[in-house]
């Protein structure tokens, strides 16, 4: 009677757990580059995220890139801020602090506002990563 | 503080950085993820390097 209690009670407590990662990885993961990785143990692949995603950042911040905002307007714009948003916790705090308001006056800054909308989009392919690894698609 | 890259180099860190979040990402094992990266980054540092000498034959 208890095997089969606990035969009945184990596969359903797994689901739960596996559901509550599969939301928060990314979520942490959006926030910061590679902590989607790092809360479920994976340190190494977390750490390079982080550093990749994050030196990109930066490096076009430091270039002069322009940061977009969700201003409604030009297709590209929107684009560029969908962009720029994936950048999630580093998105914000360069708005916060006003950053990235230069124009795209000369070569150097359009390749820094390049690396900031990569860097978006690879921190969307580590979140869908971070949640493969949440769901158990990929170890 | 103000960064000055030339393209190469700008391209050498764009192309280094993604290779290493592509070669994560894209792959289960180690090994596979080591070699994925290092296909991508030579493929992004190939293309480069082809379509700027395309380009130079062309502006000949």
């Amino acid at each position: 009677m208890a095997n089969s209690t606990q035969l009945k009670t184990k596969p359903a407590a797994e689901p739960a757990h596996v559901s509550m990662m599969a939301v928060v990885a990314p979520a942490i993961g959006w926030l910061i580059p590679g902590a989607g990785h790092i809360i479920q143990k994976r340190w190494i692949r977390g750490v390079l995220l982080l550093i990749s995603i994050g030196t990109l950042f930066g490096l076009g911040l430091m270039m002069q890139g322009h940061i977009y905002r969700a201003n409604g307007g030009d297709i590209l714009d929107i684009l560029g801020f969908i962009g720029d948003l994936g950048a999630g916790g580093m998105y914000v705090v360069t708005l916060a602090m006003n950053g990235g308001q230069g124009a795209i006056a000369f070569a150097i800054a359009d390749y820094g506002t390049k690396f900031m909308i990569v860097a978006g989009l690879l921190n969307f392919i580590a979140i869908a990563d971070a949640y493969h690894i949440a769901i158990g698609k990929k170890q | 503080m103000t960064v000055q890259l030339t393209h190469f180099s700008a391209a050498f860190v764009f192309a280094l950085f993604a290779s290493i979040v592509f070669g994560i990402t894209h792959r289960e094992t180690t090994r596979d993820m080591v070699r994925y990266g290092l296909y991508c980054f030579a493929m992004f540092l190939g293309g480069v390097l082809v379509a700027g000498w395309a380009m130079w034959l062309v502006r000949r």
